[in-house]
């Protein structure tokens, strides 16, 4: 993976290790003005802070949650799993309900659309058929459309066709938001395969589908996966597109939708928004401390959507 | 056999098929319902592959209807109808009855309700790229090659990895205000008592709790702006940073001779990618304030306009203005894309 993506930003250069070396001494001369590690350390305190408080909080007992701030836990360490059990399980809220749904709605929405995208990269990268230049360019192209501008025109059509309070809608619709970027990227990985290989197996009386499978799709597997994360990462913490097509229903509705609810109608309750709250994270924080550099190449490539 | 009764079976087994698709309301139903999603959809993908696949020099057109005929139908009707149809409504009533030209838009560069949302979307715009892209910036230099670089990375890149939902409820609770005199449970009011200072509401107060829901989108942004940076800092060329030291650079010098302007593209890029991102923030505000107290912005409104007040016209104006403004944004990113993409 060279040139030609947005994702190459993130691959740090290779060194050697000597180099390495030589470049920790700089460093450390660098990092003994204590000055700039004041500074980093100050930013990195102000970044974690509100995500632990938040934390402290969801395992902390009801009771104290209301009369004492977090930071109280030094003096009076009481923790429990009760807010965890209550917003799970507890009949106001039955978040578990609402993470199957937002697993329901995410597998599908990150399998198709790169299944699909897949295909139409091959097409516009070693099919020769007409228009394939304008066709490419358009789909590029149509990466800025802002999905607020589909929204009302979609909700109706979904509506006509009855498909309101099913998953249909919001797996259709992530499938079809996530293609010109999906495609674009996926098309400029198909590109740097050297022709030689596609080339090679079209002699051997390969036709497409055999050479799609056998010898493109394995070289694949790493941007596959970039976008993959990328994509069920964007699925995963959408709210707005599960707000319009299965907002207010128990049936459908994600994790997020749910969780903004709760905001508006018991935005008190910290007892259950903060335990809601890490529910929802639990995810998407592992998947990111687990595949942090493929996430951090689909993030960068990403950047445009919405 | 008789006519009806097979009639009423299949009319059944529809109903059966119908609600298995449908109405799914136990977690193991759905579940089974996403994967026979899923293996519907292979089913049908590999059939028509091994369809085209079989007289073996197929026509290409054909080859290339299957291969690439499913993304463009569906790109055609979620992203180019719609968008038509919404451009369409732009210039009619709430009710899309009457046509009314120019109204709606007039209406939204006008009324002093939608001139806050204007405002409050350029605060926003302005804003967020900036300040991201500094502290992003200033702690991609003091962490660049220092012992715990991974690990000061993650913490601050984590914010990008949860929802705007997720982080909207974080920040609220920093934010949360008790009276003076009473516990504070948020713990910013509880750093201005302790500096001796009243416990503000923070997210009532206008204009300024603007300012307060920007800095959950900085708070956001900073991490991505912190990796592209830090990784374009990797690539400035060693022997550039030796020379520039013997010549007598060092530090701050360092820094605004050499590391800015060898990354000016990439910064280019990470503002406009930050500001187009944050032109269409909605969890936010939608989370934090639901648009009251004056927070409202451009993307937030059009949601509000469409969905609570019913104004389809109105709503789908928001939509285009959102689309308009974006433009600009995207073909000078695109431009200076290329650029970062030449150096390398």
């Amino acid at each position: 993976m060279s040139t030609s993506t947005p994702a190459v930003a993130a691959a740090p250069p290779v060194k050697k290790k000597g180099e390495v070396d030589r470049r920790a001494g700089k460093l450390r001369k660098r990092l003994s003005n204590p000055w700039a590690s004041f500074a980093a350390i100050l930013i990195a305190v102000f970044w974690t802070i509100p995500t632990l408080g938040l934390l402290v909080t969801s395992f902390r007992p009801e009771r104290d949650i209301t009369r004492t701030g977090w930071w109280t836990i030094f003096s009076n360490p009481r923790f429990t799993l009760d807010n965890y059990d209550q917003a799970l399980f507890g009949g106001q809220t039955s978040l578990a309900t609402y993470f199957v749904n937002t697993l329901v709605v995410t597998i599908p929405s990150v399998v198709i659309p790169i299944s699909i995208a897949l295909l139409a990269a091959y097409a516009f990268a070693w099919i020769d058929f007409k228009g394939r230049n304008v066709l490419f360019v358009a789909v590029f192209a149509l990466q800025i459309v802002p999905i607020q501008v589909t929204l009302i025109p979609l909700l109706s059509t979904y509506n006509q066709w009855q498909w309101s309070g099913s998953f249909w809608p919001v797996w259709l619709s992530h499938t079809m938001f996530a293609l010109p970027l999906a495609i674009f990227l996926l098309h400029n990985f198909m590109k740097e395969v050297p022709p030689s290989l596609v080339e090679a197996a079209r002699v051997d009386g390969a036709g497409h589908v055999k050479i799609f499978f056998r010898v493109l799709l394995p070289l694949l597997v790493p941007a596959i996966a970039s976008f993959g994360i990328f994509q069920f990462l964007w699925v995963w913490n959408d709210l707005l597109v599960s707000l319009t097509f299965a907002g207010g229903r128990p049936n459908v509705a994600p994790l997020t939708v749910r969780i903004a609810e709760m905001v508006g109608t018991r935005g008190t309750d910290w007892f259950l928004l903060s335990a809601g709250a890490f529910i929802s994270m639990v995810i998407p924080v592992i998947v990111f401390l687990a595949l942090q550099r493929y996430f951090v190449r689909g993030m960068m490539a990403g950047s445009v959507k919405g | 056999m008789d006519w009806e009764y097979v009639q009423y079976y299949f009319r059944w087994l529809w109903r059966q098929v119908w609600e298995f698709f449908f109405v799914a309301n136990t977690p193991g139903h759905k579940i089974i319902l996403a994967l026979a999603v899923i293996a519907l959809f292979v089913g049908v993908m590999a059939l028509l592959l091994w369809l085209v696949d079989r007289p073996r020099n197929a026509k290409p057109w054909l080859v290339a209807t299957v291969f690439a005929g499913p993304a463009l139908a569906l790109i055609a009707f979620g992203l180019v109808y719609p968008a038509i149809r919404t451009t369409y409504s732009s210039f009619y009533d709430r009710n899309g009855q009457n046509f009314i030209a120019l109204d709606n838009y007039i209406r939204a560069l006008t009324q002093s309700e939608f001139q806050l949302v204007l405002r409050n979307t350029a605060l926003w715009v302005f804003l967020v790229p900036i300040l991201s892209t500094v502290i992003g910036l200033v702690y991609a230099v003091l962490i660049d090659r220092s012992r715990f670089e991974k690990f000061a990375k993650a913490l601050i890149f984590l914010p990008m990895a949860i929802s705007m939902v997720g982080a909207s409820i974080i920040w609220k609770f920093m934010y949360d205000y008790r009276q003076a005199g009473a516990n504070q449970t948020g713990f910013i009011n509880q750093v201005l008592v302790w500096i001796g200072l009243e416990p503000q509401q923070f997210i009532i107060q206008q204009p300024w709790n603007n300012f307060f829901l920007i800095a959950v989108m900085v708070w956001i942004q900073t991490g991505f702006a912190m990796t592209i940076l830090s990784a374009s800092i990797r690539a400035i060329p060693d022997d550039i940073v030796e020379a520039a030291r013997l010549d007598g650079l060092s530090g701050f010098g360092l820094f605004r001779y050499i590391t800015v302007p060898s990354i000016r593209p990439a910064l280019v890029v990470v503002l406009t990618t930050i500001a187009m991102a944050t032109l269409k923030v909605f969890d936010i505000v939608r989370t934090m304030t639901g648009g009251n107290f004056g927070t409202s912005v451009v993307a937030n409104e059009f949601y509000t306009q469409s969905f609570r007040y019913n104004d389809k016209g109105m709503g789908a104006a928001l939509a285009v203005i959102l689309f308009i403004l974006v433009i600009p944004l995207v073909v000078y990113n695109v431009r200076q894309m290329r650029k970062v993409e030449e150096i390398r």
